[in-house]
């Protein structure tokens, strides 16, 4: 809560009474009222900000979602993993820097990490083009999922990312054939996979190291068939801060919204006033998550692991049939 | 992708068409005549999904699967048009309930499963609907151990309006793709004109065999979202079947007429 943050519009509040309370812990050396004060704003300010971010709308949650200082896969790195092996390259064209992929250690587990990384500063940024990856990053992943199915590793996939990269190049080296092919193993893949959305889930991009027996959103992230800046080009014409809004809305996309239609299996929570507050707590709530999904996971027998991943995807869709609705989605 | 001579989506109407391509004006029962290609330079207009049928399962063997599988409004999606009016008036103008035809057939006498996504229809896109049918038209294909045939016609990709319902049904299609094919079962997937987005990232590029149809648009990122997203126009003859061809991702493109004929000939080697 040190650092200070990028303002978010709706957080100027928030902001306001954090300077406030900063200034008045600056000199809190002195009576009895000033810190009864402090007590005080310090209640207040718990109030307010839980107040504000129970009632963000869709458009205010990809706001969340996409903050500068929001956690990526690197800082969960840090933060929870303890030890990274980093493996780079597709063995094809080259080492996507916007999907990560390594050994790692969590708790007394060993796993195979997979995550898109969209950069901090701008150097990093460019670097792994906003999180934006090439087919080359997805056959990276894919390579090395293999190797960890065959080493009977259980994955973790970290998804955030405004989607695939949209570029010629990608398209010349088969961006569509490289998604199309993770998904169709991931379905099959004989280990344990546990993915969860820790920021942006930006369509085809996020989905395609995004199938997994274990399916999770961060509170404030997003995940949805098409940006909303997109959908709102498309259908709305033209995208602006109005229709921006519109398709958000329209689009649900929310983790509370995905979790309705059991696509998702958990909400994580984060800590009050969203993750980029205390990246360190939402650190400590996504490992204990984490810990819990591949304790359950590592129980379940192979041919059984791999019928319920089968099955979890097989219900997902609304429609109707015969005389009565079949909400497929809804099911069980 | 929208192309002159032609309506918004595509479909030729009238008793004459202006090819887009070359711009003859060619005699609709001509074109229709000869696949609905044009005479005069080849070019591959759309052609609906019963007009595929026909063309390609051999005369009145065709049976038709899971036809009552309709579309519903799970996210009460309005972009100043309510989803569910959408879907009626789609209804209305196709005859269609959705997207996709599936069921069984025969193509020169070989049994196959087949599938079909008309472009018609909310530009082919999927939604529920359509990722049901061809999900259950994988799990029959692998069920009756028969080949799966797959036409791919779709400019949208995955449907906005189902949102991530309908990401989801990539995800689902895959799962029973890929349990034919580890049954052993053979998947030949043909795309047309075009095969974008969710679609092409998904069950059209998952076959053992890639088809496509002569100057069909294929991609992933389509035009529009490549200019907003970073400025670029396009080279001629981006995207197109051939540029996919060059670079490794089709086996081969094939014009329509000869389609039932390579069909049949793939079955034949991949037959044990």
């Amino acid at each position: 809560m040190s650092k200070p943050i990028a303002s978010l519009p709706f957080e100027k509040e928030i902001q306001q009474m954090e300077a406030l309370l900063a200034s008045l812990e600056s000199r809190a050396d002195e009576q009895g009222d000033t810190l009864e004060e402090i007590r005080r704003i310090r209640r207040e300010l718990a109030n307010l900000t839980r107040k504000v971010y129970m009632n963000l709308s869709a458009w205010e949650t990809v706001l969340v979602s996409r903050h500068p200082n929001r956690p990526q896969t690197t800082d969960y790195i840090q933060m929870i993993f303890d030890e990274f092996v980093e493996l780079h390259g597709d063995r094809a064209i080259g080492d996507d820097r916007a999907i990560r992929t390594g050994f790692a250690r969590i708790g007394d587990h060993r796993v195979l990490l997979v995550g898109h990384q969209k950069g901090h500063n701008l150097k990093e940024k460019n670097e792994c083009l906003f999180g934006c990856a090439h087919p080359e990053g997805y056959r990276k992943a894919l390579n090395k999922m293999k190797l960890a199915a065959k080493f009977k590793q259980p994955i973790i996939c970290l998804i955030d990312t405004p989607g695939a990269y949209p570029g010629i190049g990608a398209e010349e080296r088969g961006q569509a054939q490289l998604i199309a092919t993770s998904l169709l193993e991931m379905t099959r893949l004989e280990t344990p996979i546990v993915c969860v959305v820790i920021g942006e889930g930006g369509s085809g991009g996020a989905l395609g190291i995004g199938i997994g027996d274990r399916v999770s959103m961060l509170e404030f992230s997003y995940y949805s068939v098409i940006s909303p800046e997109g959908c709102a080009g498309i259908l709305w014409k033209e995208a602006n801060d109005e229709t921006k809004r519109l398709a958000a809305d329209a689009l649900k996309l929310t983790a509370r919204d995905l979790f309705k239609l059991r696509v998702i299996d958990d909400i994580i929570p984060e800590p009050l006033g969203a993750a980029h507050r205390d990246p360190q707590q939402m650190g400590n709530f996504l490992k204990q998550y984490l810990l819990r999904y591949l304790r359950d996971l590592k129980k379940i027998p192979l041919p059984e692991l791999l019928e319920q991943r089968y099955q979890k995807f097989r219900r997902m869709g609304v429609f109707e049939e015969g005389v009565k609705t079949v909400a497929v989605a809804e099911g069980q | 992708m929208s192309t002159a001579g032609t309506s918004k989506r595509g479909v030729p109407e009238g008793l004459w068409i202006r090819c887009p391509q070359c711009k003859a004006t060619v005699f609709r029962k001509e074109a229709e005549a000869r696949f609905s290609v044009c005479p005069e330079c080849s070019h591959h207009f759309y052609m609906p999904a019963r007009s595929r049928i026909k063309q390609l399962l051999d005369e009145e063997s065709f049976e038709e699967w899971f036809s009552d599988i309709r579309p519903c409004d799970p996210l009460q999606f309005n972009d100043r048009v309510l989803y569910g009016q959408r879907l009626k008036a789609e209804q209305a103008k196709t005859k269609m309930l959705d997207a996709a035809v599936v069921g069984r057939g025969y193509i020169r006498g070989r049994p196959v499963v087949f599938a079909v996504t008309d472009f018609a229809f909310m530009a082919g896109s999927m939604g529920s609907v359509v990722g049901e049918k061809l999900t259950r038209a994988a799990e029959e294909a692998t069920r009756l151990q028969l080949p799966l045939i797959i036409v791919s016609g779709s400019g949208g990709g995955a449907r906005m309006q189902e949102g991530i319902l309908s990401l989801m049904q990539m995800a689902k299609i895959s799962s029973a793709l890929a349990r034919h094919d580890k049954a052993g079962g053979l998947y030949i997937s043909i795309l047309t004109n075009p095969t974008m987005g969710g679609v092409a990232a998904s069950f059209a590029l998952q076959g053992d065999f890639t088809f496509a149809e002569p100057g069909a648009l294929i991609g992933f990122a389509g035009k529009r979202t490549i200019w907003n997203t970073l400025r670029l126009e396009l080279p001629e003859g981006f995207q197109t079947s051939e540029f996919l061809l060059k670079h490794g991702f089709v086996d081969r493109i094939v014009h329509r007429k000869e389609l039932r004929m390579e069909l049949a000939r793939i079955i034949d080697y991949c037959e044990h």
